[in-house]
């Protein structure tokens, strides 16, 4: 009966170091696990997909065997083909975003703090801001044509709403008490725009910012899809007209990764910015 | 009376950058002070919506339109709750599917266009598949939410009352969760309308709709009709976002000041 008090294994059990580094090892074993668990299904479909090509169920045009599209897709980064229509595409989301959250950070503040400027605006604004982007692109490229001063301008039409919503709110959602004290202070009008309404107002400016992003790219995509001749869009009504499907499927893995990244670093950015928040309280 | 009052109550300076604009756009285009072929007059416009309403498809192309938009969005609504409910109740499920999906919902919508209009074609059935994945989205992720955010204590009381799997579902999740359902489908109402003009402007060959006029009144510079279509694709929109919030309101009553 002693035997089952009596491990199998010699452990020693005085080892402090490795009692401190067994929850991290553990905690590192199981988001390894999590992420094993996470890539089945990933998995399971490419083998499904692959299986589906070589016993050709769907005809070759229709669904590009994996390695055709891996291979397409080194090709074109080797040809710097992939790299050039995506450093177009990014400085279209680059220059909308820095024209879009300006309006709009602009237009927030104003409407956010005026009572005067928000009667007049705020009702106009209100129902553009229902308006789909997408109905807007027709009459744009009326005109603008479908130069790059359309796409910069259809994407930045998609920045301007979400940023200034959020920024408003944010501003409107500032506590009273915060700008009272402000007055008792006798701060300058500056002083509490820099000092009370900025700081508080920064993380919906942020989020507002960060949606800005969101829906650049989702209006960028289909701007390039409609009127484009070079772009990561372009790449795949290009690869859709020759029949190359392989081209689409790197489009799609292409604005995928790009996608990723950008939700993962504006997070990262804006978690910091929560913590630095907390810190400054 | 009171609708005098109400009338003279009502902020109405709010109407004043609308009505200085429409102004403006008067002025300008009646002393030809701009290209009047690029900057129509509202008269005209007034004119061709007239007849366009009167005369051509109009009522063919709103209701083909609307019925492509709620056809997606119920399909991509369902399928939406659906996957919410299971990723938010199986842990296992969760980490199997969830990686997957919140990296799927990074691809920008209309990445998908491209190869979904190769697999199946221009007609119907590809945009009312896009339409439901843009409503998809949304609705999975709120639902996801709200289930996930239903506190311990209530599933346990539920366990304790001996409840079946479907009691479960009907009687304590979804209610606990609508909220959080009802903003998904709100949001997944919005996307399916911008999908639904997108995937009309983009595959214009095949079928009726708003957004295959529109997109034809460009090619053929038809500036009127793209005004006119512009503010009946956006107040269909604003008509959605409306009905939506009220409906939300409405169906969240029971809640009582708990919101």
């Amino acid at each position: 009966m002693s035997d089952i008090t009596r491990p199998a294994v010699y452990w020693p059990n005085n080892s402090k170091w490795l009692q401190h580094l067994l929850p991290y090892v553990g905690g590192f074993a199981t988001r390894l696990s999590y992420a094993a668990v996470g890539l089945l299904l990933p998995l399971a479909l490419l083998g499904l997909w692959q299986f589906a090509v070589t016993h050709e169920w769907i005809a070759i045009q229709l669904l590009p065997p994996p390695e055709l599209v891996w291979q397409s897709l080194r090709e074109l980064w080797e040809s710097g083909d992939l790299a050039s229509n995506l450093a177009i595409s990014l400085s279209r989301i680059g220059w909308s975003v820095l024209i879009g959250s300006s309006i709009g950070w602009l237009l927030g503040f104003w409407i956010g703090l005026s009572n005067t400027a928000r009667a007049y605006l705020y009702p106009s604004f209100e129902v553009f801001s229902q308006f789909p982007v997408v109905g807007w692109v027709p009459i744009l490229i009326i005109f603008l044509g479908i130069d790059e001063a359309l796409k910069i301008a259809a994407i930045s039409f998609a920045v301007v709403v979400p940023v200034t919503v959020a920024t408003y709110k944010g501003i409107v959602n500032i506590p009273r008490n915060l700008l009272e004290v402000a007055q008792v202070y006798r701060f300058t009008r500056i002083q509490i725009l820099l000092r009370v309404v900025l700081p508080a107002a920064l993380p919906s400016l942020f989020s507002g910012f960060r949606q800005g992003i969101m829906q650049a790219w989702l209006a960028l995509v289909f701007v390039e899809l409609l009127a484009s001749s070079e772009g990561i869009g372009y790449l795949m009504v290009w690869g859709r007209q020759l029949m190359q499907l392989d081209l689409v499927f790197v489009g799609v893995i292409v604005i995928g990764i790009v996608g990723v990244s950008l939700d993962l670093s504006l997070r990262w950015i804006e978690s910091r910015l929560q913590s630095w928040r907390h810190a400054a309280h | 009376m009171s609708l005098i009052q109400t009338i003279r109550n009502r902020d109405w300076r709010g109407a004043a950058l609308p009505i200085g604009l429409l102004a403006v756009w008067y002025i300008v285009t009646a002393f030809e002070w701009v290209n009047t072929k690029l900057v129509v007059p509202p008269e005209k416009v007034v004119q061709v919506a007239y007849n366009y309403v009167t005369h051509a498809s109009f009522i063919g192309d709103v209701i083909a339109s609307l019925t492509r938009d709620l056809s997606g969005f119920v399909l991509g609504g369902v399928a939406g709750i659906l996957l919410g409910v299971a990723l938010g109740l199986s842990r296992w499920f969760e980490r199997i599917v969830g990686p997957s999906f919140n990296t799927l919902k990074q691809i920008s919508l209309f990445a998908w266009l491209p190869l979904i209009s190769t697999w199946l074609g221009t007609g119907d059935s590809a945009k009312i598949l896009f339409i439901s994945l843009s409503a998809f989205y949304p609705v999975a992720l709120n639902t996801f939410d709200g289930v996930r955010g239903i506190s311990k204590a209530q599933i346990e009381v539920a366990r304790v009352y001996g409840f079946t799997r479907w009691q479960m579902v009907t009687r304590l999740i979804l209610p606990a969760a609508s909220p959080q359902i009802l903003t998904g489908l709100h949001l997944g109402l919005i996307y399916a309308w911008v999908a639904t003009i997108g995937a009309e402007f983009l595959l214009i060959r095949s079928g009726s709709g708003l957004g295959n006029t529109v997109i034809q009144g460009r090619d053929a510079f038809n500036v009127e009709l793209i005004v006119f279509g512009m503010l009946v694709i956006g107040f269909v929109g604003a008509f959605f976002n409306h009905i939506a919030s009220r409906i939300e309101a409405r169906l969240l009553a029971w809640r009582g000041d708990q919101a």
